[in-house]
């Protein structure tokens, strides 16, 4: 029998601006080396979700990270920190970019790990997922589950989310694998087409998946948008894209 | 879809969660997805004070259907609790 063993556990990092925030970190044990993954949590927040997707990363054999982007807002119950920021607005993308690379940063300096780290998330956090795989550095690859609000109007531009992150394609210098629903309001199928047409133009590594009779977040169990099909052949393109990207 | 449209109303009253009574001062509402119904959408409205913090919460998530029965009875109540006590 092969040993197998986990660690996981919230600490703290630097995110945004030299902010510490928090963070949850799951890692196998052994000398690695390892590949990493940051997880950009989604909109209801850094949820138990999150910890599980967190966990299941390092049981693949991942350094995986969760940074808490809702930190600031201080500590309590998930739930209610998550309405607190749905209530103003979401997060700055500037301070989500910061936090995603201070995690990137975190695990690089690990003497673990072998220097590859892909970046994943879901809804809210696909659109991180992506701010964070255009504009900030020493990310190998990324995952965007049906990650909303990737193609925005003008008049959904605020001062928090000032540019739509599709304007960010051309300095995409990563592979992207893109995951969504055909029955996704957010994003609908005409909006990843639109940005598969920018992928396209800018000649970018990408591919794209998208499931009929799937919505938005069909891989979370729990919920009535679950769809078991769609979601374990989802997992199963992730970990191939991430074999493919990360392990060398 | 998880959008961040939320529609913001100050409102003044209490509110009793599991610490007690404690005063309200905004209604926050969403049509997005719920946390806790077992529905896709749902109609949410948080009502809190943001002064004492994010715990101050008082979530409800109902149906769409539910929601407009709801702007019905409340104002079926105003209209006739009014009348009856004026």
């Amino acid at each position: 029998m092969t040993y197998e063993g986990m660690l996981a556990e919230t600490t703290m990092i630097t995110g945004y601006n030299g902010q510490g925030i928090s963070a949850y970190f799951a890692r196998p044990l052994g000398p690695g080396p390892f590949p990493g993954l940051v997880l950009m949590h989604h909109l209801p927040g850094w949820d138990e979700w999150y910890r599980e997707a967190t966990r299941r990363f390092a049981h693949h054999g991942y350094l995986a990270i969760s940074p808490n982007l809702y930190h600031r807002e201080g500590p309590g119950d998930p739930e209610d920190i998550g309405a607190k920021v749905r209530a103003a607005g979401g997060v700055a993308d500037e301070q989500a970019i910061g936090d995603g690379q201070g995690a990137i940063n975190y695990l690089r300096s690990l003497s673990i790990s072998n220097k590859k780290i892909g970046v994943f998330g879901t809804c809210s956090g696909g659109r991180h997922a992506y701010l964070l795989a255009c504009r900030a550095t020493g990310v190998d690859a990324i995952i965007d589950c049906w990650g909303g609000g990737v193609v925005m109007s003008k008049n959904q531009l605020n001062k928090k989310q000032p540019v739509a992150p599709l304007e960010y394609t051309r300095d995409l210098e990563c592979p992207l694998l893109g995951i969504f629903g055909e029955d996704d309001p957010a994003p609908t199928p005409s909006q990843v087409a639109h940005h598969e047409q920018e992928l396209i133009k800018y000649k970018k590594d990408y591919r794209f998946h998208t499931y009929p009779n799937a919505g938005h977040g069909f891989f979370y169990y729990h919920r009535p948008g679950y769809r078991a099909e769609q979601a374990v052949d989802g997992w199963e393109k992730i970990w191939a894209f991430l074999e493919k990207n990360l392990i060398i | 879809m998880c959008s961040w449209i939320v529609e913001k109303a100050i409102i003044t009253g209490s509110g009793k969660g599991t610490g007690g009574w404690f005063p309200l001062t905004q209604a926050n509402v969403s049509f997005d997805h719920p946390t806790n119904a077992f529905m896709e959408d749902s109609l949410n409205i948080d009502f809190v004070n943001q002064d004492i913090g994010p715990s101050a919460r008082i979530a409800v998530e109902i149906s769409a259907d539910s929601a407009r029965k709801l702007i019905k009875a409340i104002e079926g109540a105003l209209t006739n609790g009014e009348s009856h006590h004026v």
